[in-house]
């Protein structure tokens, strides 16, 4: 009977959760259109352009098609429509569906931001923990003045200066493109082949995250250190290891959660630096191209996948805490 | 047209070497040619899209009847000979045989009537309008094409190479909504070199066509371009060798004189010639202070041409003298010279009444600045320097592509800079901008500035129908110098792009096309 009550409040927390979630893509997709929409500038008047010669009537035909012609509400309802039934429409200009085209440059670009992620978070983190419990050191000292370093140094020219010293100088690495083109190798060479050409646009896009997380974690450490909680811990005699791993390290850990939670969305942004630096074809370049042309529908479209990939990373934010910190989880305090 | 001019027409046509311009001796086949594509076309149909590397990828894949020399003269493109009547109005292509698309079917004048008068006319601005001057056009034989001029359009045989007219198969498009038809993905043209895959944001990568119709060619197996957004990376892959060849402005001004050092890279500005880029400070005519004669004439005296050449371009243009580029057929130079002089353009602004106040300051103008780069914003910083040095405040104001575009094609703005096309001969490149009959709102590359001279009308009108040269010649003389004394646009420079490529490629640059062209001549040593 228990059991029952229990599924059934999981479903209506399932349902609950899902209707928020239609809703608030809804109000995000009603947002974008708004905001895409403000800025100056004509889809079609850009396409003419391009092609030298174009006249009314071509200008004409474009808006049509583009289907700019129509009111303004009905184009958001078009939209909206579109949305609910996650058909995210045809980019006149690229002569293809957005979905293709997204899904086309999606994995390169999740490839390289959570692999950079992945590594800002490992590596700030130790880095980060070990300046703390040797706050004042010269390991401290040496991490303080690495991370501020990382932190101030503008993505584009570290990765240009990446390229410089170990594809031109050395020639130790490939300096640009996601895989050797016309290569002909096996699945496993492949790997490694992509992974070569992963090192530097991901350290470059992980350098300044990295240095964030060290930061935070240094001072999160240090603060923790403090509390009762561990002196406690010390005065039973715990062994140090287990008070750095059991108690320090769990606790210190929230904020980086938090701030690393709200920055996953922003490191896709961050990518299109990267991608344009090192040729990526992913998924930041598209949205350039696009805003730079005014590609409503391709644009619309990433916007709307981004903003699913934030609020899925938000609930991924959210079990973590639960996970490193009991308290809370709802009704265990 | 005279008898004389007919009969070397037929000989032209006939006569010409069928290989291009120069017949490969020597060369050897197979390798590959590693470039770059910048921007990465949206599409590769260049019946759908015109932007400059659409047409750089599209022109291996598609061909037109006719090609340019240097010297814009033409040459057999699908097209072995060609015939004009006397008067002007019937064109007569006879094409080779066994020309095939690259899905194995046969191309004949079906496809290039269907092409022209179909597909074209709707999806190709430039193409439009030159086929709307076409009566009828017609495929009497699999082998030959006519087209019947509505009245004499002396440029008509300057509209057939691959940008301007490419040929796509009747059998894929007859019948589909032309720009949604599925197998525009698959680009399939007569070109020397077909579409193996498209990885976007990567690459595209060619491959030879093994059915092209002229013997042996193309000589190269594969060319792969890539894409690669950053200007520092084009520089860098064209140093280290991962690329073999740049063009238009894949690298920048400021490291063309770097590369011309480089040892194994050549360096030409030829292949230019059919696009003869021409820039201008556009300048608002319906505006004051720029709707003054005497004030446009002022912007001409008190920019150092020179100087923007060499400080803002590195020397990589000529200072152009008027609305034709020196490149361009029926070019005048013999026209009033604007000399750098500061004192004529404060005389010319004093003249008008526009006189300092007592800031020193004559006037405010907003000047739009061009998204296209890194150089159009330094020359926006030397014309704000330029003016003022006249009392003249230049405000400059960013935005993006489609920002620019639409405050230019919508006449939302006092000044800007704008670059041209001339396509070879002044009736479909030079006319457009000064025509009134092309002042339309919301176009843009069209009379934006809104300049309207009756007689200008008249003579490019006059021009552009004459048959014959000299007369042609005259009228265009008289044009260049009308518009150089009432000044619609302040021309600044003809920009010079390289080519460099390495010295392993034989035959790159053979046609007025340049990097646009075929390839099909394109050879290793």
């Amino acid at each position: 009977m228990r059991g029952a009550r229990s599924a059934a409040a999981i479903g209506l927390a399932a349902i609950t959760w899902a209707v928020r979630l239609v809703a608030v893509i809804l109000v995000i997709a009603t947002f974008n259109f708004i905001l895409v929409r403000a800025a100056p500038g004509d889809p079609a008047q850009v396409m003419a352009g391009q092609s030298g010669a174009a006249d009314p009537k071509i200008l004409e035909d474009l808006r049509k098609e583009y289907g700019l012609d129509q009111p303004y509400l009905v184009q958001l309802g078009t939209h909206l429509k579109r949305v609910l039934s996650f058909d995210l429409g045809y980019s006149y200009r690229q002569r293809r569906p957005v979905l293709d085209l997204i899904m086309e440059r999606l994995p390169a670009t999740l490839l390289l931001t959570l692999t950079a992620f992945c590594l800002a978070l490992l590596v700030g983190t130790t880095l980060g923990a070990l300046a703390g419990l040797a706050a004042g050191s010269v390991v401290d000292t040496l991490f303080t003045v690495l991370s501020l370093l990382l932190y101030a140094t503008p993505v584009f020219w570290l990765g240009l200066m990446l390229v410089l010293v170990f594809s031109v100088t050395l020639g130790w690495l490939p300096a640009f493109g996601y895989e050797t083109i016309n290569a002909k190798l096996t699945p496993i060479e492949r790997v490694f082949d992509i992974g070569k050409h992963m090192i530097m646009p991901v350290v470059s896009l992980a350098a300044i995250y990295l240095a964030i997380y060290a930061r935070l974690m240094r001072s999160s450490i240090i603060e923790v250190a403090h509390q009762d909680f561990i002196k406690t811990a010390r005065a039973k005699g715990l062994a140090g290891p287990r008070i750095v791993v059991g108690h320090m390290l769990r606790n210190a850990l929230v904020p980086v959660v938090t701030v690393a939670g709200m920055q996953a969305g922003a490191l896709v942004g961050g990518a299109v630096v990267i991608e344009t630096v090192f040729a990526w074809p992913g998924l930041g370049r598209l949205t350039f191209d696009a805003v730079l042309q005014r590609d409503y529908p391709v644009l619309l479209g990433i916007f709307l996948i981004l903003s699913i990939i934030v609020i899925v990373l938000n609930l991924a934010t959210d079990l973590v805490y639960r996970l490193i910190d009991p308290r809370m989880t709802t009704g265990a305090a | 047209m005279n008898r004389r001019e007919f009969t070397a027409a037929i000989l032209a046509g006939s006569a010409a070497l069928p290989f291009g311009i120069t017949r490969a001796v020597g060369q050897t086949r197979g390798g590959t040619l590693n470039t770059i594509i910048q921007p990465e076309p949206p599409v590769l149909v260049t019946a759908l899209n015109q932007q400059q590397p659409t047409l750089t990828l599209g022109g291996k894949i598609y061909e037109s009847l006719l090609k340019y020399g240097p010297d814009l003269k033409p040459m057999p493109g699908m097209a072995k000979s060609w015939e004009i009547s006397p008067d002007g109005l019937t064109y007569t292509f006879k094409l080779f045989e066994g020309i095939t698309f690259h899905d194995g079917k046969p191309m004949t004048s079906e496809d290039v009537v269907f092409s022209c008068m179909q597909v074209l006319t709707q999806t190709h601005p430039r193409a439009r309008n030159n086929f709307a001057r076409v009566a009828s056009a017609e495929a009497p034989d699999p082998l030959t094409v006519v087209f019947k001029l509505k009245q004499p359009f002396a440029p008509f045989l300057g509209c057939f190479d691959c940008t301007s007219a490419p040929i796509l198969p009747k059998h894929v498009y007859e019948g589909t909504d032309f720009r949604k038809n599925p197998m525009n993905d698959k680009a399939i043209g007569t070109g020397p070199f077909k579409l193996k895959e498209w990885v976007r944001g990567s690459h595209v990568h060619l491959v030879r066509h093994d059915g092209y119709y002229l013997k042996d060619q193309p000589y190269l197996d594969e060319i792969i371009y890539r894409v690669i957004p950053d200007a520092a990376s084009r520089a860098l892959a064209l140093e280290n060798g991962t690329v073999q060849l740049v063009q238009w402005s894949d690298i920048e001004f400021f490291d063309v004189t770097r590369f011309k050092k480089q040892a194994n890279l050549e360096y030409t500005t030829n292949g230019y010639e059919y696009f003869a880029p021409h820039q201008w400070l556009e300048m608002n005519n319906r505006i004051a202070p720029m709707n003054d004669k005497r004030f446009r004439q002022a912007v001409m005296h008190l920019i150092d041409r020179d100087a923007l050449n060499k400080r803002v371009y590195f020397g990589n243009a000529k200072i152009a003298t008027g609305p034709i580029s020196s490149k361009t057929r029926f070019y005048d130079g013999n026209v009033k010279k604007y000399e750098y002089s500061l004192d004529k353009a404060k005389a010319l602004l004093d003249e008008m009444g526009l006189k300092p106040g007592a800031n020193g300051k004559r006037a405010e103008i907003k000047y739009v600045v061009p998204p296209y780069g890194e150089v159009y914003q330094r020359a926006g910083e030397f014309f704000r320097q330029s003016f003022s040095r006249v009392g003249i405040d230049l405000v400059l104001v960013g935005t993006d592509m489609a920002g620019w575009a639409e405050k230019v094609g919508n006449w939302d703005y006092e000044m800007t800079q704008n670059l041209l096309y001339q396509l070879g001969d002044p009736a479909l490149g030079v006319s457009r901008t000064y025509i009134s009959t092309n002042i339309k709102k919301g176009i843009l590359f069209s009379n934006t500035q809104g300049y309207s001279n009756p007689e200008v009308d008249r003579l490019f009108e006059e021009a552009a129908v004459a048959l014959d040269e000299k007369k042609r010649q005259e009228l265009y003389t008289k044009v260049q110098q009308i518009l150089v004394e009432d000044v619609p646009v302040a021309w600044t420079l003809e920009l010079e792009y390289p080519i460099f490529y390495d010295k392993s490629l034989k035959n790159v640059v053979t046609t007025a096309i340049g990097s646009h062209e075929t390839f099909g001549v394109v050879h290793k040593s």
